[in-house]
């Protein structure tokens, strides 16, 4: 008995005190991809905390902003100072810093490679950051109570309590608010849960005033236990699949969705090296491709990591005052004494980027979320591998050029899956026929290496 | 007749066998089709651990012999519903869960269901979390066959008081839809939960937590599943069951006072009713099981 207890005890006691070592990327970083490669996408970054969240709102309105409306339903009655407006900017930092990345890297001089492995995994380091009478009674006949109304910046926005989905919907539609056909239905689930609804439109002479051409980012700081994001209006009348990406910065660790699949995005694959060139059309059919894997029902995790430091880094860290900008409110104040350190570094803030395409059929509930422990790092990161073209002979350097036509079949068959192109052109773009095959030699030949 | 004959058989096993399979054929799917976030390491450490636990408690007990089966329900469960960065966390809770067993206890009954315990402690903690979206709706629609499939063949002996506890959440479910004229795909999607199967059918329905008499077990489930709801849609948490079914595994005592009954043993095979009736004093005697 004792031979098997103390092994496993001793094992165990090991593993108490193991700890894994985050292992740095190598390569270097050549692009990333864009929110503003997918049609009709809305951004939305929320900060959470202890139940007290901050949410940025910005969605790509094409249209004519007196079109614009916006309709949120929010947990509370929300008084003018829990409204702001964000800085679009530091959204678009926010983008670029968690998008979908592009890494390269170049094989080495086969002949040199094991003198020098000791001298890169050396060299490598991360990158650190870091009317008033009359409409009242109207109001009432329909049961509609106008909680308030602000003017912030140039947004003209009214929180609104209804009694009942119907009067709610005429209220709206009477006030050139247009509610699409079957919102009721949504409308009167959310009253029945004591939800105000968040009303925001563009008030023109602001705007004119402001000398503004587009849409700034909406900003609402309340208490809730509920960490959802209502997206069943947004579903009522679209016309197809919508695009949401979603960033979340928490101080525990990575958001996930507890009703729907969270799923991490393939990453690390090794890809042709034209796909350069054409990195957005790749990214964007590869999260079609992932959609459609996931039968149309999953949310994808693009990014999860402290931010602390990236590697490598798509754009640089946000400062400490653009994460405030977007919520963050349990750092420590930058205006405060500086503990010991020179370096405003964004301190206990992990971040998580979801990307979800979603429609009424497939998505039938809000999005529900949860903040879990896990502080492991994941990007969606892609490589590519530029060959050694170097002419010195050696036995190493004919294995490395017989092995680099399977290796480009490989990265051909990988675009193919990943993407769902077609490998015929991407055999035919790789002009991998034109590789030249280090004709054979036997594998008895091989074996006694002449 | 045949099929009858060969769930006479069948039967004739114990039913943990077939959880056991069925749990880890569902591991075996989350690690190859959904790409659980759970590694084969995590999955030696957790069973590891539950059985090595088990030993250590059948002998410092004095038990008569080594039964894997329990151990092996709770360490499976575990590796099935449990996310952690730390293999340390999952050794962690797989000895809270077996420990638990030889340490909380009222008149010869575990009050908490061993893996419940483990999760709930490692949630609380933030040493771990649970992902209860993950489960996709072949998976789930697969898993609830063959949960109730295995009823059936094993003529389970806790199988009422599983049955009650979905029928009453499932029902408050689609009540609330009823309540707020939500379409029924919204309590359908809610339902599609492989931990709300686990809990269903492996946690609530552990003959050794439950009360001893079916009345008690109705009673049971109804207030597990109001506590669930509650944890849900007032503190708007997830893993509803989960928090619902640790808050009322204090009462069984209470309970099986009230309602009395048999005491439940894993070597037969019953409906939970005494197929020949045994004196209630018998519960009043020391009774040595902790499986």
């Amino acid at each position: 008995m004792r031979r098997i207890v103390v092994p496993l005890l001793t094992m165990l006691i090991g593993l108490f005190v193991w700890s894994g070592e985050a292992v740095a990327f190598c390569g270097f970083y050549v692009g990333k991809a864009d929110t503003k490669l997918f049609n009709k996408a809305s951004e939305v970054a929320i900060a959470r905390h202890d139940n007290k969240t901050v949410i940025t709102m910005a969605n790509d309105f094409k249209g004519d902003v007196k079109e614009f409306a916006m309709v949120v339903p929010v947990p509370t009655v929300l008084e003018k100072e829990q409204i702001h407006i964000g800085d679009p900017a530091v959204l678009k930092h926010l983008a670029d810093y968690s998008a979908p990345r592009l890494v390269e890297y170049f094989d080495e001089n086969p002949c040199r490679r094991d003198d020098m492995l000791q001298d890169r995994m050396g060299a490598m380091k991360s990158m650190a950051p870091a009317a008033a009478e009359a409409k009242r009674e109207r109001d009432q006949v329909l049961g509609v109570t106008v909680e308030a109304q602000y003017l912030v910046g140039e947004y003209d926005i009214l929180i609104l309590s209804a009694k009942e989905s119907a009067g709610l919907e005429t209220w709206l539609t009477e006030n050139g608010y247009k509610i699409p056909n079957g919102a009721s239905a949504v409308l009167h689930s959310y009253l029945k849960q004591n939800l105000k609804f968040f009303v925001a439109k563009v008030n023109l002479g602001e705007q004119a005033k402001l000398g503004l051409t587009h849409l700034r980012p909406l900003q609402i700081a309340f208490e809730s236990p509920k960490f959802m994001l209502p997206i069943r209006l947004g579903t009522v009348n679209a016309d197809g699949a919508q695009e949401l990406f979603i960033y979340f910065l928490t101080k525990q660790g990575r958001v996930e969705t507890t009703n729907y699949r969270t799923v991490r995005l393939p990453e690390a694959q090794e890809i042709p090296l034209y796909v350069k060139d054409k990195f957005g059309d790749f990214y964007r059919d590869l999260f079609t491709q992932q959609v459609k894997r996931e039968s149309e029902r999953g949310v994808f995790l693009e990014y999860a990591w402290d931010m602390n430091w990236c590697d490598p880094c798509a754009a640089n860290p946000l400062s400490a005052e653009e994460l405030r900008g977007l919520g963050v409110f349990w750092q420590d104040s930058l205006g405060g004494p500086q503990r010991g350190r020179s370096m405003p570094m964004a301190q206990s803030v992990f971040l998580t980027r979801l990307h979800v395409r979603y429609d009424a059929a497939h998505f039938p509930e809000d999005l529900m979320f949860q903040e879990t422990s896990d502080r492991s790092n994941f990007q969606a990161r892609y490589i590519l591998r530029h060959p050694w073209t170097g002419t010195d002979e050696c036995a190493a350097a004919t294995a490395y050029r017989q092995q680099l036509r399977e290796r480009y079949e490989r990265e051909a068959q990988t675009l193919a899956t990943l993407t769902g192109w077609n490998i015929g052109e991407i055999r035919k773009m790789m002009n991998i026929a034109a590789v030249p095959t280090v004709e054979g030699k036997k594998w008895y030949q091989q074996l006694w290496a002449n | 007749m045949n099929f009858k004959r060969l769930t006479t058989q069948l039967s004739a096993h114990d039913p943990r066998l077939y959880q056991i399979a069925s749990l880890s054929t569902l591991l075996l799917y989350g690690l190859g089709w959904l790409r659980f976030d759970v590694s084969l390491i995590q999955i030696a450490i957790t069973i590891g651990t539950a059985l090595l636990t088990q030993h250590a408690g059948t002998r410092f007990c004095n038990l008569p012999a080594f039964d894997p089966k329990s151990p092996l329900i709770s360490a499976l469960s575990l590796c099935l519903l449990l996310r952690t960065d730390h293999l340390a966390v999952a050794a962690l809770a797989s000895f809270v869960a077996i420990s638990s067993k030889f340490v909380i206890r009222w008149k010869n009954k575990h009050v908490f269901n061993p893996t419940n315990l483990a999760l709930v402690v490692m949630i609380g903690s933030g040493l771990g979390w649970i992902s209860p979206g993950q489960w996709g709706q072949v998976a789930w629609f697969g898993f609830l066959v063959a949960c109730l499939g295995s009823l059936v063949v094993t003529r389970a002996a806790r199988a009422d008081v599983t049955l009650a506890f979905l029928t009453f959440y499932v029902g408050l479910l689609f009540a609330r839809a009823f309540w707020l004229g939500d379409p029924l795909t919204i309590p359908l999607h809610q339902i599609e939960s492989g931990a709300l199967l686990i809990f269903a059918f492996f946690m609530i329905s552990d003959p050794k937590t439950t009360p001893d008499s079916r009345a008690g077990r109705m009673v049971f489930a109804l207030i597990v599943a109001l506590a669930a709801i509650y944890v849900q849609f007032g503190f708007f948490r997830p893993n509803g069951p989960l928090w619902g079914l640790i808050v009322c595994a204090p009462f069984v005592p209470l309970i099986d006072r009230l309602l009395p009954a048999v005491r439940y043993d894993w070597s037969r095979t019953t409906t939970g009713q005494p197929s020949v009736p045994v004196p209630l004093a018998l519960s009043l005697h020391p009774q040595r099981r902790f499986s």
